[in-house]
This record gives structure tokens, C-alpha cells and sequence, in this order.
């Protein structure tokens, strides 16, 4: 067996979610390549060759690639396929665009976000907000798979992986890339943060989610948001933790005027702690939470923050 | 420009499902089915399209089960012009929901389709990149806003798409596939009189054979469980016993 995993890369960094691909890859087992593809990516693809257990990193440098648009990069991992028997990447929202174009490309099931591997065929992935898990088996002699980053461990670095040069230009009529609007922060990135700390629709307003700033500071932790306050207008879609949105698994998860919705739960429920504040004392959130704290948030959180 | 709409009929987003006792499935007995929540989404930016005159038709499809009318009824009601249903009772996978989507989109030939990213049944996040695919179409996945003319070539269309971190705003060649993200819009709610004048309005029917695609499955479904139960802990009294708590306890500070 091999496996091609897409790295995924941003700034010229190698995401973090890459390393949690690669320990998936090693649990299905097999030679295990890397693709960096994008513009300029010659400092990615060395960190991708650190990575442990990686055999080549294979690299398709050119300006086509930069943005990562679903239709060149589908049209570059299709050429490489016949290399391999499964291809890989991170269930975000690039693994999500370009993966199940390559797998309709090659004819074959897509199988997203798997949650663990049973055997080289065989995975366990979540259905119906992750209130049912699925194991399903893949008769298709070339897998496509996404990952869900959270249920694997990241390998480590110290590996040393040859470093190839892919020469394949692929030609992109049907889209092209306009700008884009990144959210600047000092933050650790959601997807990856050990600790989360998460407003709802009991925040009001989203000026008030700055009152989650000095505390998240204090932890070194990432900001979420539940749907209904995404839906509220309060904050960025792109802090959206749940179904639809994020899905996160810190050590330490402190929800803050959230009730609870399945949608919500969905994205957070296998996080280590669990910390519910809520001034509704029957509210869902409090059935999932180790440790829930019944009051105003408007006094709490100030009073938390000053006590940390 | 025709626009084409596809809509699933999935189990209500408010239903807490059951896994069968014998772990083949989750159990859809007698439980309440409505619209996929980016599915309406969908329906409704084909009507606003409509309604700033860049759509001239709007055609509502679904693949599925003879109940699978009912939503195209409802898309119907929100404004659709007519409907297809592409019947099959069959469990069918999204790549082979795409290729009778791509047999749709041979006939009718539209300028652009328009599908939720996500089903909430089995969250796939799949058939529109697919169905892209297929078609040979560019592709505006996770859509919080879609535009005519602003910024773009004539026989273009502009996607401001939700990515990790932010938005990423594309250009893709008409005709497309785009996928509908929360932001995009708030769906309307149909009206009485609508939901009547929806029962006359055309729904043809179609088969996957008259379409040319076999109903094939490269994933069979083993086993369905449900996931190991989260419990509740305890009730805090004040900050400071949290703090203490999660220092001492649990370990996490």
C-alpha cells in the first residue's frame, strides 16, 4: 500500500493539521508520501520532510497551485493517483473543496472524516451530527479519505524524507482566485488550541465577546462561538464551533452562554474538560459539562479573569 | 439564466435519532422529514435570484424515495418553477447523487446549480465538488455570498466562500456549481397560498436507468453504534471553586 497525503499550508507554514494526517496514514500502514503543492512552498515541503514516517515529499511548485483552488489541485493529485492506493487530507474546509472532486475524477466514494481506522478498507466516521458513529468498508481499489484532524495524534519530527520535484502544470480555466480576507490574530488556531473558550447566544451582543478576550489571553486559548451566536450576526462564521462549523477537541473547553443545541455539541463533546457557565440551570450544556457554574457571565467572567 | 436547485429530504434537524437495535442503521421509522437546512438555503438564493431578475427559471431536483416529493413541493412553494424527482428507493451515495445531478444538468443544460454543502443525515460534504467534477464546472464551495457583473467578467460569477481562518473570494466560469454556507442568507417560510399554487405547478419524474447511471455503492455501511455517552459532573458553586477545581482535579490550569 501507499498513501499520498496533501499537506496543507498556510503563509508558507505547514498547518498543523498535517502532521495529525500523516499519523492516520501511518495507521492504515504503507509507504507514506506528503504533496505539497502551492507557489513558492520550498520552506513547507522541508517541514513536511521532518515529518516522522514520511518516505518522499512530493512538491508541484507553480503559480496555479498558489490559493490552493480545488479544480488545479484535483487536477494534480488525479495524475498522481495511479501512484497510490489511498489519498489523504485533513477534514477542513480545503481537504473538504478539493477531495471528493478527485474522487468523482477517478470514480470512486469519497469517504469524509473518518475517526478512526479498523483496517486498510475499514473506518469509523460520524453520521447525524456525530450523534451515530458509521463503520463502513470501501470496496473502491483507490480510497479517498478526509480526516478528522482531532481523533488521531500528530506524528513527531526528526524524520528525513527525500524532497522531489514534480514538473506537472496543470492548465485552470474554470476558476480563478480574487483576494481573500483572513481573520489577524495572535491566537492558536481553533482547530488545534489546547484550550477553547466558546460565547453563545446569552453573550447579547458580539461587543461583548471581548470580555472573553483577557481570559482566553490568560490560557493561551483560542475564541469560538456557537451557531446561534454566528446566526445572531455576533461573530464570524469562521468561530463557529459544531456540526456545521468547527470541530474541536481541546484539553479544556469552557462554554460561556450556550445552551447546548446537538449542533453545538457535535463540534466540542470529545473535549477532555468540559466547563459550563450558563445563568439557566436546566440548560443542556450543564448533561455534558464536568464542572458547570450557574450565574450572570457578565459578573463571572470579569471576576474569572481577574482570578486567574 | 435556468437556474437548478437540488434539494434532500433528510430527518428533521430537531429529531433526536435512534440507532436500531441490531446496529444496521439509524432508525428513520415514523420520524419527522423536512428539507436539509443548506438545501433551503439553496432554494432561497435561487429566489432572490429571481427576484433581481438573473434568474429566469429556477428547476428544484431531488434524488430519492417517492416521499422525496414532498420537498420539491416545498421548493416549489418558495418559488421554484417546476420540479424533477429522480426516483430510486435505493440507498444512494453522493457520488452516485452526483452523476444523476450530472444527467440532470445534460438536460437541462443550466447556467448555474446551486446545492447545500452538507446533508445533515450523513454529513458528507461531498455531492456539489462531485457533481463539479462531473460536469466539468468550476466550483464556490461553503458560499456566504454569490454575485453578478461586481468585479467579474461578463459570464462569470463571484463567490465569496467561508474558509478555516476567514473568506476567500473566486471567480469561476459560468456555467458553475455552488454550495450554500449559513451566511449566505435566512431562508423565507412558505406562504399559504403559495403552498397551494405549489400543487399545480410541473414535477416530472425520472429514473436513474432513463438518466444512464446504475445505482452502484462502493462503501457498505457494517455497523452503526452510538457514540459512548459524555456524562455530566458537577455543579460549581463560585469562580473560585472552578478555579481550584480545574487546578487540582482536573489538572488543566
Amino acid at each position: 500500500m501507499s498513501i499520498l497525503v496533501l499537506a496543507e499550508h498556510h503563509d508558507g507554514q505547514l498547518a498543523a493539521g498535517t502532521a495529525h494526517v500523516v499519523g492516520a496514514a501511518r495507521a492504515i500502514g504503507g509507504d507514506i508520501d506528503i504533496l505539497v503543492a502551492g507557489d513558492g512552498v520550498a520552506g513547507v515541503a522541508e517541514a513536511a520532510a521532518r515529518l516522522d514516517g514520511v518516505s518522499r515529499v512530493r512538491v508541484a511548485d507553480a503559480p496555479v497551485y498558489a490559493h490552493q483552488l480545488a479544480e488545479p489541485l484535483a487536477d494534480l493529485l488525479v495524475k498522481l493517483a495511479d501512484d497510490y492506493s489511498h489519498v489523504l487530507a485533513a477534514a477542513s474546509t480545503e481537504g473538504k473543496n478539493v477531495l471528493p472532486r478527485v474522487a468523482a475524477l477517478k470514480d470512486v466514494s469519497q469517504i469524509s472524516e473518518i475517526l478512526s481506522v479498523e483496517g486498510a478498507d475499514t473506518f469509523k466516521r460520524p453520521i447525524y451530527a456525530g450523534n451515530a458513529i458509521a463503520t463502513v468498508q470501501s470496496s473502491d481499489a483507490f480510497k479517498v479519505i478526509t480526516v478528522r484532524t482531532t481523533a488521531f495524534d500528530p506524528v513527531a519530527e526528526g524524520g528525513g524524507a527525500t524532497i522531489e520535484a514534480l514538473d506537472i502544470v496543470v492548465s485552470s480555466e474554470l476558476s480563478r482566485f480574487i483576494g481573500e480576507e483572513l481573520a489577524q490574530n495572535e491566537r492558536p488556531e481553533l482547530g488545534g488550541a489546547r484550550v477553547v473558550i466558546s460565547g453563545g447566544r446569552g453573550m447579547g451582543n458580539g461587543d461583548n465577546f471581548k470580555l472573553l478576550d483577557g481570559i482566553a489571553d490568560k490560557l493561551g486559548a483560542a475564541i469560538g462561538a456557537s451557531r446561534a451566536a454566528v446566526d445572531a450576526g455576533f461573530v464570524p462564521n469562521d468561530m463557529q464551533v459544531g456540526q456545521t462549523g468547527k470541530i474541536v477537541a481541546p484539553d479544556l473547553y469552557i462554554a460561556v452562554g450556550i445552551s447546548g443545541a446537538i449542533q453545538h455539541l457535535a463540534g466540542m463533546k470529545d473535549s477532555k474538560v468540559i466547563v459550563a457557565i450558563n445563568k439557566d440551570d436546566e440548560a443542556p450544556i450543564f448533561q455534558v459539562a464536568d464542572y458547570g457554574l450557574v450565574g450572570d457571565l457578565f459578573e463571572i467572567l470579569p471576576e474569572l479573569e481577574q482570578k486567574l | 439564466m435556468k437556474v437548478l436547485v437540488a434539494v434532500k429530504r433528510v430527518i428533521d434537524y430537531n429529531v433526536k435519532i435512534r440507532v436500531k437495535p441490531d446496529h444496521s442503521d439509524v432508525d428513520l421509522t415514523n420520524v419527522k422529514m423536512a428539507m436539509n437546512p443548506f438545501c433551503e438555503i439553496a432554494v432561497e438564493e435561487a429566489v432572490r435570484l429571481k427576484e433581481k431578475g438573473i434568474a429566469t427559471e429556477i428547476v428544484a431536483v431531488t434524488v430519492g424515495p417517492k416521499a422525496a416529493q414532498e420537498q420539491l413541493r416545498t421548493a416549489l412553494a418558495l418559488g421554484a418553477d417546476r420540479a424533477i424527482h429522480v426516483e430510486t428507493e435505493e440507498r444512494v451515495e453522493s457520488l452516485t447523487v452526483a452523476k444523476l445531478l450530472k444527467g440532470v444538468v445534460d438536460e437541462e443544460q443550466p447556467g448555474l446549480v446551486i446545492l447545500g454543502k452538507q446533508a445533515i443525515d450523513t454529513d458528507n460534504n461531498q455531492t456539489g465538488q462531485m457533481l463539479a467534477a462531473l460536469a466539468n464546472m468550476g466550483q464556490g464551495t461553503f458560499a456566504s455570498e454569490v454575485a453578478f457583473g461586481d468585479g467579474v467578467e461578463e459570464g462569470e460569477i463571484r463567490v465569496t466562500r467561508e474558509i478555516d481562518g476567514g473568506l476567500q473570494t473566486v471567480a469561476l466560469k459560468l456555467p458553475a456549481v455552488v454550495t450554500t454556507d449559513l451566511r449566505l442568507n435566512e431562508p423565507r417560510y412558505a406562504k399559504l397560498p403559495d403552498i397551494m399554487k405549489a400543487k399545480k405547478k410541473p414535477l416530472d419524474t425520472r429514473t436513474p436507468e432513463a438518466l444512464g447511471v446504475t445505482v452502484a455503492s462502493g462503501l457498505s455501511l457494517l455497523k452503526v453504534e452510538t457514540p459512548a455517552e459524555r456524562k455530566g459532573g458537577i455543579k460549581v458553586g463560585s469562580v473560585d471553586e472552578l478555579i481550584d477545581k480545574l487546578k487540582n482535579e482536573a489538572k488543566v490550569l
